[in-house]
């Protein structure tokens, strides 16, 4: 239980990916089955045996300390386990006499009654320390939040075994805590584990950015171009009655969309793209990528939702057919198969990404110029021989993304970065112009991260030093006037309307690209560009 | 009107019916009657008010501890000595508890503290922090105005004292800034049987308990083996704790060279020449042609320092804070640590209440800190207490 409350504990506060990597594959390492395979469920949400209420918690604290000290730890601490963790006493010798595991805990818990339960924490308070206690605490309320995703897991049992993350992704689904013939294999101590379950993730392809040098690689003989839909790369599998809708990293988001899952009346898996859209005349009119955002990351669908924002998958390819996995075989005969598959299907859940005819290269460049429909980010390339492997190859799929969009903006706030670059003011808020063209004034536009040379970020740093205004915290605001201030040439994929914003627009994907040293504030831009681009980009609904 | 009832040591707040028992005795403001005149006239309510002393040998005393000592803008003043202990602002005489810059200021016309802390006010200030100097010697009583006055040691940072203050048999002892925890790098904690004693609440809540130093250490230097490729960058202020940290380090075995920042040199230099032995240290900084690897290796330096730029030279620091506050994970998220290292050279909630106990006052004064949460446990453990209101101390080595 100690060296999990440990990595609890680090795990928290390390920002870096990479540390966290470390911490967890060392972890799974050092600690014995069960208890690593139960952290590592603890960590990805997969452990659920909340049982405890606070206002049991509550009750326990009340019946051994004065109920004013209490109240003033609670309100410095401002977590109620955080407080009874570190307020908690016992005599130094009960706490010696034997720590549980979490295994131990565990296996407790999944047997107790909620009754029983309370009185076991309570032991266990009395035997763990401060730290432990914590974690005991939160993992018995439910309240654990380590900001480690499942992929940054997964990620971390590959770096552990020295095996591709496609593999982990792969079995994951017909695995369940604590893991034990999962972390036998990663240790070398036993044959990979067979994938039982039906309906199991299957890694997903994914694509490289199309450079100048690969321009002469693509030829319509050779290559096939579909449009790159911008919704959320999915995969759909039904097996032996079995339906998942699965992430490209493999999370099973299928509880988020029954209005596919209902309609997977098909034996096989399919990749493709989601989207939200309503069946209109005599086609599918597919919704801003601000409308899928209204489905994504809940954890219930409302009737409501349902029928407002329909969701509906666009189909790229397809991966196993009946029981016939047929990812070996080329694309151009997966999409020979795919088209006949297709026709199964309910047409208002489910189309085909259709491919774009083209003779030469030019015609490409012309048909990124000028997509037929916003939610599309460029184009696809796919070379017809290819066959489905996992990962990102280069030279079978290339993305060929239209260009972004660029504006002048001025920087108006910077913030401290984090963990390289904690010293560094590396998080910019930039701002246009907005008012009477006699009295403009500035509103945010937006807030991205500095991606340049160090050389870059040093100057920008010594300037933001240079000239602030005002600091709070971790942020400095920095002059910003008409004849005085820095102008950033911001690039972005996209814009969405948004309420939650001063401007009334929201970017996405911004990105700094280049210091405009010689540009006087003024001459940035004005809302109103921001604006007209919203306009074309997106028909009113 | 009677603001108080001074009854031996301890004030009773004035009520109606302590007001009716008292009007035969008591005619002028702040009348001094004595424990036993109360007690008869009204048991229970005095009981009350004075909990476990509530006895007979309270009044031996009819002096006012504010005579002998009391807070004022300046600092805590003793009327009766006329001499000021920590203050805030330049006076004529100061004693000096120990050399964190909020207690240990210059420009007073003289000082007295231990030697050590007069050598770091030096070290700080320049030779001439004071118009003249005088050492105490630990244990040693000195007399001042009809004040007899001794240092004793604290346990809170090299040459750190409390400061014992005597007169017609009442003794104040203002402890300073303390803690009961052992610290390799100065003298423990000496209690002395006291009438008033006064505490620094700095972690008075029951929230703080300070864990074992050596198990901090032990997380440190298991990231540090975790880390190879990051440098460990400990956030220590400068007098205290960062020697202490070393200190612990080299207790622990951890035998390589430690780096440290520009502004810890001198009094790291001045703990080696008191005999405490820090092992090799070297400046944590880059020369043109032979720019050292931090990778690695540990770095300590104030915590001021590692928002700065200083902090570039190091390659993808662990930020590391060695602090009592580090119990709490909002003010480590706060302050973007990533390595708490909870370590502190002030009393936890367990070491407050244990000295209260120890010591057994009649009072207790409670400043610098948390003060309503350790009279609450006063009250409720019968000991006589009130806060000390007094401004200006934000201590540097919490
Ligand atoms: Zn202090
Ligand atoms: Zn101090």
């Amino acid at each position: 239980m100690e060296e999990f409350a440990a990595l609890l504990d680090r795990l928290v506060l390390t920002p870096s990916r990479n540390g966290k990597l470390t911490l967890l594959s060392d972890y799974f390492r050092d600690t014995p089955d069960p208890d690593r395979g139960l952290a590592l469920a603890a960590i990805t949400g997969d452990l659920n045996i909340a049982n405890v209420k606070p206002a049991m918690l509550r009750t326990l604290i009340a019946e051994r300390m004065d109920e004013q000290l209490f109240a003033y730890s609670y309100d410095y601490v401002g977590d109620l386990a955080e407080t009874i963790s570190l307020v908690w006493s016992s005599d130094e010798p009960l706490r010696s006499n034997s720590v549980p595991t979490l295994g131990d805990v565990v296996t407790a818990l999944e047997r107790a009654s909620r009754s029983d339960a309370v009185r076991m924490v309570e032991k266990w308070l009395d035997q763990l320390d401060a730290s432990a206690r914590y974690a005991l605490l939160k993992l018995v309320t439910g309240g654990m939040r380590i900001g480690v995703s499942a992929r940054l897991a997964k990620q971390a049992l590959a770096q552990f075994g020295q095996v591709d993350v496609t593999e982990i992704e792969e079995l994951w689904h017909g695995l369940t805590p604590p893991y034990q013939p999962l972390f036998a294999w990663l240790e070398k101590s036993a044959e990979k584990p067979e994938s039982l379950s039906a309906a199991p993730f299957r890694p997903v392809m994914l694509s490289t950015p199309l450079e100048e040098p690969d321009y002469s690689r693509i030829n319509a003989g050779e290559y096939v171009a579909e449009w790159k839909w911008d919704g959320i790369r999915v995969q759909l599998t039904s097996e032996r009655g079995q339906r998942r809708i699965y992430s490209r990293t493999g999370d099973d988001i299928s509880h988020a969309f029954p209005d596919i899952a209902d309609y997977m009346t098909f034996e096989g898996t399919l990749d493709g793209e989601l989207l939200v859209a309503r069946s209109g005349d005599n086609e599918m009119e597919i919704g801003a990528f601000g409308d899928l955002q209204q489905r994504l990351n809940r954890k219930t669908v409302s009737a409501r939702q349902l029928e407002s924002h329909p969701a509906f998958v666009r189909l790229y390819d397809l991966l196993v057919d009946g029981g016939d996995d047929i990812r070996t075989l080329p694309f151009i005969e997966r999409r020979t198969r795919l088209e006949a598959f297709a026709k199964q299907l309910e047409p208002t859940r489910f189309d085909l990404s259709p491919l774009i005819a083209y003779d030469h290269f030019d015609d490409l460049v012309e048909l990124r110029k000028t997509p037929p429909h916003p939610i599309i980010e460029g184009l696809m390339l796919k070379q017809r021989s290819s066959t489905y492997v996992p990962g990102r190859p280069k030279g079978p799929w290339f993305k060929w993304k239209r260009d972004p969009f660029i504006i002048d903006a001025v920087l108006v706030y910077a913030q401290r970065g984090h963990g390289k670059r904690s010293s560094y003011y590396s998080d910019y808020t930039f701002a246009v112009w907005t008012g009477p063209e006699t009295e403009p004034h500035l509103v945010p536009v937006g807030k991205a991260y500095f991606g340049f040379t160090d050389e870059e970020l040093k100057q920008l740093d010594a300037f933001v030093r240079n000239n602030t205004t005002e600091r709070f915290g971790p942020v400095r605001s920095v002059r910003a006037e008409p004849q005085h201030g820095l102008v950033l040439e911001v690039a972005f994929e996209g814009l969405n309307r948004s309420k939650r914003h001063k401007s009334g627009v929201a970017m996405r994907f911004p990105r700094i690209s280049r210091l405009r040293w010689d540009k006087p504030p003024i001459e940035a831009d004005r809302l109103e560009t921001l604006e007209a681009m919203l306009r074309d980009d997106q028909p009113l609904v | 009107m009677h603001s108080a009832i001074i009854v031996g040591l301890a004030f009773l707040p004035v009520t109606p019916s302590l007001m009716v028992s008292l009007s035969n005795h008591a005619q002028k403001q702040c009348k001094i009657v004595t424990y036993k005149d109360c007690m008869e006239l009204n048991p229970p309510y005095v009981r009350s008010m004075f909990g476990k002393h509530g006895t007979e040998r309270n009044i031996s005393l009819v002096k006012r501890p504010e005579e002998l000592l009391r807070s004022t803008p300046a600092g805590l003043y003793s009327p009766a000595g006329d001499f000021y202990i920590d203050p805030i602002r330049p006076v004529e005489r100061a004693l000096i508890t120990h050399g964190h810059s909020d207690h240990a200021r210059s420009g007073h016309r003289k000082v007295m503290a231990t030697q050590q802390t007069l050598d770091i006010m030096a070290l700080r200030y320049g030779a001439d922090f004071a118009g003249e100097t005088q050492a105490a010697e630990l244990g040693q009583t000195t007399g001042l105005n009809g004040v007899t006055i001794s240092f004793h040691p604290a346990g809170h940072v090299l040459g750190s004292a409390q400061i014992a203050v005597e007169k017609d048999g009442m003794r104040i002892v203002a402890s300073g800034d303390y803690k009961r925890a052992s610290d390799p790098t100065c003298l423990g904690f000496e209690p002395i049987a006291c009438n008033v004693f006064i505490t620094e609440a700095t972690f008075a809540l029951p929230v703080f308990r300070h864990p074992d130093s050596r198990d901090e250490m032990a997380k440190l230097l298991k990231s540090v083996e975790q880390f190879p490729e990051r440098s460990h960058l400990v956030g220590a202020y400068a007098l205290g704790k960062a020697q202490r940290v070393i200190r612990l380090l080299r207790d622990a075995g951890y035998d390589q060279t430690i780096y440290i920042h520009g502004a810890l040199a001198k009094l790291c230099d001045y703990y080696e020449t008191q005999g405490i032995k820090l092992g090799p240290l070297a400046p944590a900084t880059l020369e043109k042609d032979s720019a050292p690897d931090f990778a690695g290796t540990i770095v300590v330096g104030p915590p001021s320092a590692f928002q700065d730029r200083w902090a570039r030279r190091f390659p993808d620091p662990v930020s590391c804070f060695a602090s009592g506050w580090m119990r709490i994970r909002q003010r480590a998220r706060q302050g973007g640590v990533e390595l708490p290292i909870i370590l502190s050279d002030h009393c936890d909630w367990d070491e407050l209440t244990q000295t209260i106990t120890e010591l057994d006052p009649e009072q207790v004064w409670v400043t610098h800190g948390r003060e309503e949460a350790l009279v609450r446990w006063c009250d409720l453990n019968g000991y006589s207490a009130r806060p000390l209101h007094l401004v200006g101390y934000e201590d540097e080595g919490d």
